[in-house]
Formats: C-alpha cells, structure tokens, sequence
C-alpha cells in the first residue's frame, strides 16, 4: 500500500509547488514555484498558442474557403491535411529553428505551420460537405461568389471548420511546450527542468499542460457550439435521436 | 561526377591515405614535440568477465556520450557483458537510475555531484582533483554508491562570448561585465535560470542584471552566440569549440562561482563488488589518456565534425593502444 | 615518402593539421572548416549514408512503441466500442473520458506518470495507448451505428443469435471504418513517438536530441518518421484489402 500512497504524495506534492513558492533543489535561497511563478510560464505558452493560431487561420482560412467553393484542389487541401498528421512536431520546431533562427517570432512562425493543416483540410471539406441546394437557392436570390461564401457557405461550414481549429490549438499548445528548447520559456521549462524544480515541479508543469490543455478544447467547443446556425442544431437533434 | 572530379576524389583518397599513415607513425612514436600518448597497454579479456552484465547511463550531452561510450567499450573488451543506456537526461534522472539498479554506472562531474546531490555550495567545492574526489566518494558511500578516481581532465560551467563582443566591452572576467550586462541577452539551459551556479548566481554573487535571460537546449550554446540572439552563453570549458579557434572568449570566473570538477565514473558497490578486479583497471585505463587538449578533440569529433559519439570512443580507444 | 616514419609524422604535426597545442599527435584529426557539414547545409548526402547506422536502433525502437501502443489502445477502444454498442448509455461517458485522454498532450502525460511509472517504454507505451483510444473508438462506434438495418434483418432472418449478428455482419460490415480510425490512430502515434524519447523510451528522438541543431539529422529523423507512418497505412490498408477482398478500397 505504500506505492499509491507515494504516488499521493507526489501529486500533493506538485499542487503544493504551484501554489506555494519554495526553494529550488540547486538551493541557494532561490525561489521556484506558487502561483504567479508557475503563470509565468504558463502566459507565455497562452500567449505563442493565440499567436501562432491566428496565423493559422489568416492563412488557411482564406485558401480552404476558396479551394472549397471552387472545389478545386482536393489533393492538395485533404492531402496536406493527412501529410501534415505524419509530420512530428519536434521536427518542424527545430528544422525552423536551424533554418529561421530562435525566439518568440521563429518558434511562432513554426507553430503556425504546423496548425495550417487541420484547418486547411477542414474548411476545404465543410464547404464541399454545404448542402448544393442551399448554395443553388443562395445564387437564385442574386448573390455573388463572395456573398454565397460569407453568407451561407460559412455559416454552414462552420462547425466542421470549428472542430479543425481546435485541433490546430491543441496541437500547437502542446508543441509550444518544446518551445523551451529553441528559446521561449514556456511550461517546458518546468516538466524538462527535473533537476531544479524537482519532480513536484515536473509533475506540476504537466498538470499546468493539461489543464490548460483541456480548457482550450472546452472554450473552443463553446464556441463552436455558439457557431453552429440554429438550423443545424435542430436538423443534427433530430437525426442523432 | 566529371572525369575530372573523380581525378580529384582519388587524389583526396590518396592523399588522406598518406596522412592517417603519416598519423599513426606519429602515434607510435615516443618523443614527438607535439606530447606523447601514454601507451596502457591492450585491454585483456577475461573469459570470467562473460557473465557479468553491466549498463553503462550517461547524461544527454556530447561529452556525457563519449565517455559513456568509452568506458562502455573499454568494458566490453574486457569481457564484460555490456549495455548502454546513454540518454538519461540530467544527473537526477541518472542517479536515480543507479539507485533503481537501471543502470550499474555513470560519468559524473565531482562538483556536480557535490553541489547537486550533496548541496554543497560552490564557493565550498575544493578545487583539488584528488580531494573533491575523497570527499564525493565518502559522501556516496553513505549511499551505499561508490566512485571511482577521477580523470585527468576537469571541465566546468563558464560564460562565453563572441571574442569581438569581449573585446569591444573589454571584457576579461565575469565582473567586467558590470554596468554592461542589462544590455546583453544571456543563453542558458533552462533550468540555469535558478541555479545558484548560473543565471541565479551571477545575479546574487555578482550582482549582474541582464537585458534577457534566452533558455535553450545546451546544444545550442554556441548558436545563439554566432547567430547574435544572444551575447552571453554558458558554455562547458571542455569544448571543442574553445581549443582551436579565437573566435570565442571565456570570462574568467573571478568570484569562484562556478566550480570546475574531474570526471568520475560512479557506480554502486554492489556492483563494483560483483565485477570483479578488471571493472576498475579498465576504467582506471580508459581514462588515463582524457586530458583536457585530449577531451576536447574528441568533443570536436562529434560537436563539429559531426561523428558518433560511439565511433568516437572506438577511435580514441584504439589510439590509445586500448583495443586493436 | 622516402622520409623515416617519425619525421613524417613530426611535419605533419608541426603542419598544424588542426592538432591543438598539448594534443598528443596520435589523435590528431582534421576538421574541415567548410563544406557541407561545417556550414551546417540543407541536406549532407554523404553524411547521411555514412551515418545511417544512428537511425537503424531507434528506428526499431519507434516501430516497437507504436506496434505496443496502437495494439493495445485498439483492443482497448473496440472492447469500449463493443460494450456501448449494446449498452448505449456507455456511451457518453466513454466519450467523455477518451475525449480528456485524447486532449491532454503526450508530453504532459509522460511527466505526469513520473511519480507512477517513472521513465521508460511504459510510461511512453501508456500515454500513447491514451492518446489512440478516442480516434479508434469513435471509427468503430460509428461504423457498428452505419451497419444497414437490411444487413441485421437479414442476418436475424437466418436465425442468428445477437452475438452471431455482432461477430458475423455488423463488425465485418464495419471493418472500413474501423481500418480508417486504426490508420489515423497509427499515423499520428508514430510522429508523437518522436517525443518518448523525453519519457525516457528512445526511439528516433535520441538520434535527434544528439544533433539538434545539425538539419541533416533533423532531416533524416523527419523522413524515417513519416517513411515509417506511410508504410504502415500502406500495411493496413493492404490488410483491410486482404480481410475484405470483395470489396474495393479506397485510398
């Protein structure tokens, strides 16, 4: 009974190191942990996400919407978005950093790469996915390209569009954790800095991770959900029951 | 490939042919200017070796992977039944591993092991080779751990910078760096941010403010200088990088914030006591040939040239006389 | 070459063939201050061939921790899929809970099991076990749903028993989607087994993490990486082919 009782303790153990600042295991008075410590790291990883997300959607937004009412370019928008899916991470952070250099913009600039495909793919496929009728219906009533696009191809696609921009977060909320590697000091620092934080702040860091982790995935569900045209909701409530 | 190229290629063959030839006579040869490699003598194989199984660890940086490999391979020919297991990440996580029985040994730095596992402060580290290493190995007796004598080089800690950037602030020591540092970008490990030896001490112990601290991978610690994201960065003063080329300046430690320690191949003693009498020849051996000029080429071999850390040992084993 | 030996040796030495002061000359070596691999290129062929032997080990041990954890998260995920299938209020809370396991970052869940399972194979094997269990469960709760009743009607119409009905129509007529929820399952993992290596489980991150700066390496480990998740979609959309063989897939 001594294991779950130790592995108890160790959770304690990292609660206590977010809330409380303490001395680090290299010692010399120096103070790690509590909450403002650990929110430092934690900002700083927020921050890179919202960046490098809304890179993502200024870029792939456009094409996919595009590509999707053209419905031209299938290879490249559905094979982009599976290629991307086998492309490690790591590779991409440190292939950037090796050819663009370190930092806040570099490390930015990777993780909008790597959030481009989820969105790309999904837009592409919402907008081929829209009801052709209700396109048809649209153009009847006089609108142009543009207007089919923001008015009733969007609205439409949205939901599918929402569940790949939640993907690219959280994909580019975990990798931004790497970022401790090439210069950003994000809650990597705290899960790989074992030796002065302890295992109490390792297992901290990956709580923080996770946490906020999951509460990027239910914020965005939220907001799908306020996406999602009434319609649609009625049109999917009655099929799911 | 043009007829031409290929005249060249077998030229450059011929040619690199000529010079390992030229090489090895110099290796052989006893009293040339450049110093003399003290020849060990072969590592004999012990047939009683063969059912022993050890694990060599070692932390993840190059030198931790040479030496693991060294020691490793300088086992292996001993008769040993040896595994590795060369990428446990920092000295915690290998000496815990040590203490899990995951692993019989590692390569340790004594001021490591006295200022991490024994908190030793640094100022209190002696800077003696022989007598940081009596006192680590009381420390990890205690533990039921044991050390093995140190190698001949030491390396430690230091900060570095680009020698124009030393030059242009007149930079010699740490302390000149006073009144400069708030408009330079310091690189370090990520976790030199709050140790006491690095980022946390220069802070305190100097009384240095810097215009940024930038975490990176220590694999990078020569990058952020060349590429200019940063004008400090903590460097190992083992390097290859700091042997042949003026490029880079080390400021010298003048407060005795940074300890320098001598490797140390640890282990536990159950361990040292079922391998046998050859466990500690043959590391007293492997070693013999690491001084400072010696560590700091092979650190080259696999920081710049690029090479495996293993081919490396093999190499440095074979020059030695060790292996054939 | 008429020189004695020693002399030649000597000229070499003094020559200074990037032989540091205080280096015994057995272990001069020269190194090259340009080219490819100095200047730190795109992509060194030669460095590449003459250092494949790096990949070959942690290939293997990437393959392995992938085949372990795809293995396990999909007999875990279809024993979740098979029960909710017939108890439907399962369901939503398996959902749920896949859902957490499939949002919380791989490598968040390797340090969380540091105080569980400590570093290792396991720690990487259950956190990408974790991560499978959501895309492999959803593919086959869906293809189970997607079964036509025509299919079940005729199956109970020859006297099938519920368990017949399951083994015999509903999972085979489900098979494609199930293949497609494995192939996204296994391609994502072989990219996030990139990372166990800071779990401590190796594989192609500790090539990796020994150059990480040398984009040759990064290349190399990038192209085994994706190499290894191409051929295994390949390998099971051969294998749905060969369970399947009168009906035509789809790439």
């Amino acid at each position: 009974m001594t294991l779950p009782l130790a592995i108890f303790s160790s959770f304690t153990g990292a609660f206590d190191f977010i809330l409380h600042p303490r001395e680090a295991v290299t010692g010399g008075g120096v103070q790690v942990g509590g909450p403002e410590y650990v929110w430092h790291f934690a900002r700083t990883q927020l921050e890179v996400t919202v960046i490098a997300l809304a890179l993502s959607l200024a870029i792939a937004l456009p094409i996919g919407l595009v590509l999707g009412h053209l419905g031209k370019g299938e290879v490249l928008a559905v094979g982009f978005g599976n290629a991307g899916r086998a492309v490690p991470e790591i590779v991409v952070i440190l292939l950037l950093a090796a050819v663009i250099g370190i930092g806040l913009r570099n490390v930015a600039i990777a993780l909008m790469i790597l959030g481009l495909p989820p969105i790309l793919t999904n837009t592409y496929v919402a907008l081929r996915q829209v009801d052709p009728t209700a396109v048809d219906a649209a153009r009847g009533t006089g609108m142009n390209g543009a207007q089919v696009i923001t008015r009733v191809e969007l609205p439409l696609a949205a939901p599918t569009i929402m569940s790949g921009v939640r993907t690219s977060a959280i994909n580019i909320f975990a990798t931004a954790t790497i970022a401790s590697f090439v210069g950003l000091s994000t809650l990597g620092d705290l899960v790989t800095g074992r030796n002065v934080y302890g295992d109490d702040g390792v297992v901290a860091g990956a709580i923080v991770i996770a946490l906020l982790a999951m509460a990027i995935e239910l914020a965005l569900a939220g907001v799908q959900r306020l996406v999602t045209p009434r319609g649609l909701k009625l049109q999917r409530m009655r099929q799911g029951a | 490939m043009s007829k031409n190229h290929r005249l060249r290629a077998l030229f450059a063959i011929l040619a690199a042919a000529a010079l390992a030839v030229g090489i090895a006579a110099c290796g052989g040869d006893n009293d040339n200017e450049s110093g003399t490699t003290e020849s060990a003598g072969l590592i004999q194989k012990n047939p009683d070796n063969s059912g022993v199984q050890v694990t060599v660890g070692s932390k993840n940086f190059t030198e931790e992977y040479i030496l693991g490999q060294i020691y490793a391979q300088g086992l292996e020919a001993a008769g040993y039944d040896v595994s590795t297991k060369l990428n446990l990440g920092s000295e915690t996580i290998a000496l815990k591993a040590l203490k899990d029985g995951e692993i019989s040994g590692y390569p340790e730095y004594t001021s490591t092991a006295l200022g991490s596992f024994f908190q030793v402060p640094a100022d209190e580290i002696p800077s003696d080779a022989q007598e940081a290493y009596t006192q680590v190995k009381a420390e990890l007796e205690k533990e039921g751990l044991t050390a093995f004598p140190p190698t001949p080089f030491a390396d430690s800690n230091a900060v570095g910078t680009l020698t124009t950037t030393a030059q242009k602030n007149g930079l010699t020591t740490i302390s000149d760096l006073k009144g400069k540092s708030q408009d330079m970008v310091l690189a370090g490990s990520p976790e030199c941010r709050e140790r006491i030896d690095c980022l946390a001490g220069l802070e305190k112990n100097y009384g240095l403010q810097f215009k940024k601290f930038t975490p990176v991978d220590i694999g990078l610690r020569y990058t952020v200088l060349d590429k200019g994201d940063a004008q400090l960065s903590i460097v190992f003063t083992s390097d290859a990088q700091l042997a042949n080329s003026k490029k880079y300046t080390v400021l010298e430690d003048d407060k005795g914030l940074i300890p320098a320690g001598n490797v140390i191949f640890i282990t536990s003693k159950k361990v040292a006591d079922e391998a046998g009498p050859d466990f500690a020849k043959v590391i007293g051996q492997v070693q013999q040939n690491l001084t400072l000029p010696v560590i700091r080429e092979l650190n080259a071999r696999v920081d710049i040239d690029k090479e495996e850390p293993a081919k490396v040992a093999h190499d440095y084993l074979k020059s030695s006389g060790l292996i054939q | 070459m008429l020189l004695p030996l020693a002399a030649q040796g000597k000229v070499l030495a003094a020559a200074g063939d990037g032989c540091a002061p205080g280096l015994p000359a057995g272990f001069c070596h020269h190194h090259a201050e340009t080219g490819c691999v100095a200047g730190n290129g795109l992509f060194c062929a030669g460095w590449a061939i003459d250092n494949f032997d790096r990949y070959v080990d942690p290939f293997f041990r990437q393959l392995e921790i992938v085949l372990i954890s795809v293995a396990l998260g999909f007999a875990i995920a279809l024993g979740l899929a098979l029960l909710s299938h017939r108890h439907r209020f399962l369901m939503p809370p398996v959902l749920g809970l896949t859902g957490v396991l499939y949002t919380v970052p791989s490598i968040a869940f390797f340090f969380l099991l540091l105080p569980v399972t400590g570093l290792g194979l396991d720690t990487a094997v259950i956190a990408l076990t974790a991560y499978t269990l959501q895309i492999i469960y959803r593919n086959t709760v869906a293809g189970l749903a997607n079964v036509p009743n025509d299919a079940r009607d005729a199956g109970r119409g020859m006297g099938m028993t519920e368990r017949q009905l399951l083994w015999r129509v509903e999972v085979p007529l489900a098979v494609p989607e199930i293949i497609a929820g494995l192939r996204i399952a296994t391609v994502s993992t072989v990219a996030i087994a990139t990372l166990a290596f800071l779990a401590g489980a190796g594989g192609l991150g500790d090539p990796l993490y020994e150059q990480l700066l040398f984009k040759t390496n990064i290349i190399m480990v990038g192209v085994l990486a994706i190499g290894m998740a191409l051929a295994l979609d390949m390998l099971l959309l051969l294998g749905q082919r060969f369970a399947m063989p009168w009906r035509r897939v789809r790439g």
